[in-house]
């Protein structure tokens, strides 16, 4: 497809401001001498006979450009980009069947090492974090929707392969009663099985002392709670009030803490509930403000129905920024108006550097079916790699565990990056 | 550069726009919100200025309440709130929805439809203002929406759609309240086929009115027909990258940027505005990465050529805001802002957040295609322009007027999918659409 396999990166490019504007007018011709700015390599002495002129020299001087970056590029490819994108090569591709085309128009768009705190002050931009978690709710979140049941065979070889792809944290299952859950009900066998899998954290649902029970019997090290910050959704999902809830979330962290087991809290509904409508961020903050308090180490803001948008997103992170600091936060948006990727941006301009998704978008959104729900993690990691942030996940790797567990399921992808890459070896003819 | 430099950050906004003595006038919510000075910081201010916003209308009778008896009675809000607005009948309202019990009340849009500007969060601590004024402050009042889905969206269908289906849907569009509705193309039909009834389309909207339609000519002779069908605005179609001007339109940059000179000229001979495309503004399938400096050369001669307007097209969908941002900040040091659209595929499902961007940056016009029409030519069956319903959606949430109709958009878009026969590229119009797509799988 192409011949560039390597990101322009900006800090390359000269410097704009040394652009002379006037040059690219009809009436502009010679280049004087105060435009030689930093990389430019001006063609001294050209004449301007016609008035095309200035595009001719504008030609020569942009393929005298390339030729410059190429030679950059040529010099320093290992350098360029992060290690992880490069290694998506011909020799490491598991399975035959996706072509290497795949992967390197990756390379090319979006895993560019531009470093915005210092060579791209745009405020915009200026404090996103420059490293960002994100955490793998595939396997429970995205599992637990499905009416068929997933054999535990292919649950555990979905976290290994999402263990493989480099994410750092993965949620393996939920201790719930299996009346409740009958996807989940295998869910000590799937701990039993991934529990040495090493270099990820595998935390669990447990949603009371029982589970927690089971949840460490069968070999779990994290364990996670959930609350919502809407009266009727508490009710209807769990059957019992918020407070009643964080009661129960109270005895199981006790529990955890005795153990040194970490506890991470979910806040769900943060900005709208099915039945309340529109909830108020002072309800969210109090939610947060109390799982915080019972000694969870990260509070993930889930926006249930993915009604969330900038101008109620923002308020009610700002709420919560009040009572908990904001390197515990961590932001669980749907997708199921299209709105995540938007949502996710503007949290991480606030300073939230923990990111739920799920691989290949699994999980539906139980409140409007057929719509969307979670969003997909290759969006997600590829909007954070077009911005320069690490992440420390291999696309490649996560789009292909995206296509085993499609194949399983099958249905496409909820991914549109992951179409876009498998459409595009297709068609590769096209162009 | 756009900046709208607060004198305070609250009400500089609204003196550049409003007379002082017509603040009395304004509605209620579209008044300056100093009036809050004394609410004190912590949950109390975040609830009594989160109510503000609730209400829409700042009724602060309806606040003070509120405020009083806490969070418990914010049902009740709710419900004053829906019964006071005016619900345009729809197959949705009132539905229970799709088969669950828990059906998703179309009040909450209204609810979350909180006009931005209005909130303040009366916490003392500065930062909170900064980060309010640094993400938002920048983002228009008012975006202008170009509709691309009648020709951008239609010409990639393999299926001929007759002429009558394109201009009812175009009639729908305009009745959602869309100003600017690109018709068709006059291009060869042995290049798009699709749009060879380009001429009977214009002739069938002449008399619609509330909407401007332009159409695309790639040179002279498509103009001449366009003029002679009846258009009142032209656009024409560049690439930023070499490659992919050759092997889309056959002819380089240069060549390309000559024949449209003749168009603009011939346009504004006949006082006809002309409206410019550039493609491959972050990158090209065949090329690679774009570089801004050439995104930049052929803004600034589409600009000099006479375009009222320049739209920045993402052909291939690969951008992110850390490569839009900078392609912006390099256009926009020759193009003035107002003179900027951009157009955005969602190939990468990234549209949305290079949009949310885009308008921090300041641009206030948004080119797309109802129900994401219009697959990417490229990589066959991911999805193509960004969705219409979508794009509304988020601006309605930031609080921004675009004066569209979503549930009118929403039909159009139901209306046209329904004739190609496939399911809407949009979220929004899924997630509210009375037909479950997979109803047996939950």
């Amino acid at each position: 497809m192409s011949s560039l396999e390597e990101p322009i990166s900006l800090d390359r490019l000269p410097s704009l401001s040394n652009i002379d504007h006037h040059r690219f007018s009809s009436t502009a011709c010679r280049p004087r001498g105060e435009d030689l700015g930093m990389g430019y390599r001006w063609i001294e002495g050209r004449s301007c006979s016609t008035s095309n002129s200035c595009e001719e020299d504008f030609e020569e001087y942009n393929r005298e450009n390339f030729m410059w970056w190429k030679q950059r590029r040529g010099t320093s490819r290992r350098g360029i980009s992060n290690g992880r994108t490069l290694s998506l090569g011909r020799n490491q591709v598991p399975n035959g069947n996706i072509s290497d085309s795949l992967y390197l128009p990756d390379d090319q768009y979006n895993s560019c090492n531009y470093n915005y705190t210092m060579d791209m002050p745009n405020k915009l931009l200026r404090d996103i974090p420059k490293y960002v978690k994100i955490v793998e709710v595939g396997p429970r979140d995205g599992l637990q929707n499905e009416k068929n049941i997933v054999p535990t065979s292919i649950k555990v070889e979905l976290i290994r392969k999402l263990v493989s792809s480099g994410l750092a944290v993965i949620e393996a299952t939920s201790f719930v009663s299996p009346k409740w859950v009958p996807q989940l009900s295998d869910a000590k066998e799937v701990m039993e099985a991934v529990k040495n899998l090493e270099g990820t954290r595998l935390p669990v649902l447990t949603p009371n002392l029982k589970g927690f029970e089971a949840a460490i019997a069968a070999g779990a090290k994290e364990i996670a709670v959930f609350a919502s910050a809407s009266e009727s959704f508490s009710k209807s999902n769990i059957n019992c009030s918020i407070e009643e809830s964080l009661t129960r979330y109270r005895a199981v962290t006790h529990a955890a803490q005795k153990l040194s087991i970490p506890v991470r809290g979910y806040v769900s509904c943060v900005i709208g509930c099915p039945v309340e409508g529109a909830v108020p961020p002072s309800k969210v903050a109090y939610v947060a403000k109390e799982l915080y308090d019972m000694g969870c180490f990260e509070i993930s803001l889930g926006d249930t129905i993915g009604v969330g948008t900038l101008g109620t997103v923002l308020p009610m992170l700002e709420a919560v920024m009040v009572v908990v600091p904001v390197e515990k936060l961590a932001v669980h948006f749907h997708d199921t108006y299209g709105q995540s990727l938007p949502n996710i941006l503007v949290s991480l301009q606030m300073g939230i550097s923990t990111v739920d998704s799920s691989v290949s978008g699994l999980g539906g959104c139980p409140y409007a079916k057929g719509a969307s729900g979670n969003v997909a993690t290759e969006d997600v990691v590829y909007m954070l790699n077009g911005l320069g942030i690490k992440t420390n996940v291999d696309l490649g790797k996560l789009l292909l565990a995206g296509e085993f567990i499609n194949k399983h399921l099958g249905r496409q992808s909820g991914s549109k990056t992951a179409i876009a890459f498998s459409r595009k070896t297709a068609d590769a003819s096209k162009i | 550069m756009l900046a709208a430099k607060a004198i305070d950050g609250k009400l500089s906004r609204w003196r550049s726009f409003v007379p002082i003595k017509y603040f009395a006038s304004l509605p209620a919510f579209e008044r300056p919100i100093s009036a809050h000075e004394d609410l004190t910081s912590g949950a109390n201010a975040l609830m009594g200025s989160f109510s503000d916003t609730v209400c829409g209308r700042n009724d602060a009778m309806e606040a003070e309440n509120f405020k009083n008896q806490g969070v418990n009675d914010f049902t009740s809000l709710v419900k004053y709130r829906n019964d006071e607005d005016i619900r345009r009948p729809s197959p949705w309202n009132g539905q229970k929805a799709v088969a669950s019990s828990y059906c998703f009340p179309n009040r909450v849009h209204d609810m979350l439809y909180m006009p931005l500007r209005n909130f303040s969060s009366q916490s003392s601590a500065t930062s909170f203002t900064d980060v309010k004024t640094r993400f938002l402050g920048s983002i228009p009042k008012f975006v202008k929406i170009v509709e691309v889905g009648p020709r951008d969206g239609l010409q990639n269908e393999k299926a001929i759609v007759p002429t009558a289906v394109k201009v009812d849907l175009i009639k729908m569009l305009v009745s959602s309240g869309l100003s600017v509705i690109e018709a068709t193309s006059f291009v060869s039909p042995k290049w798009v086929p699709q749009l060879a009834d380009a001429k009977d389309v214009l002739e069938a909207i002449q008399s619609v009115q509330g909407a401007k339609f332009p159409v695309l000519t790639p040179n002279l002779k498509g103009f001449a027909a366009a003029v002679a069908a009846g258009a009142k605005e032209v656009a024409i179609f560049a690439a930023a990258s070499e490659s992919f001007s050759r092997s889309n339109i056959n002819c380089s940059i240069k060549d390309s940027l000559y024949r449209y000179r003749e168009v603009a000229h011939a346009a504004r001979n006949s006082s006809i505005p002309v409206r410019g495309y550039i493609s491959c503004v972050v990158g090209c399938p065949v090329e690679g990465a774009v570089s801004p400096l050439q995104v930049v050369y052929v803004a600034k001669a589409l600009l000099d050529m006479g375009c009222t307007e320049i739209s920045l097209g993402d052909t291939i969908g690969v951008g992110t805001p850390g490569t839009v941002v900078p392609m912006l900040e390099a256009v926009l040091e020759v193009v003035p802002v107002e003179k900027l659209a951009v157009h955005f595929h969602d190939t990468y499902g990234q549209a949305l957040s290079n949009i949310l961007v885009s308008l921090q940056m300041g641009i206030r016009t948004v080119d797309s295609a109802v129900s994401g029409l219009g697959g990417c030519p490229y990589a066959k069956g991911a999805s193509g322009n960004v969705a219409t319903e979508d794009v509304v959606y988020m601006l309605n949430g930031l609080g921004v007027k675009t004066n569209v109709d979503l549930e009118k958009v929403i039909l159009a878009g139901d209306f046209i999918c329904k004739h190609l026969g496939r399911s809407p590229g949009s979220k929004v119009a899924k997630a509210l659409s009375r037909i479950p797509e997979n109803a047996s799988k939950l």
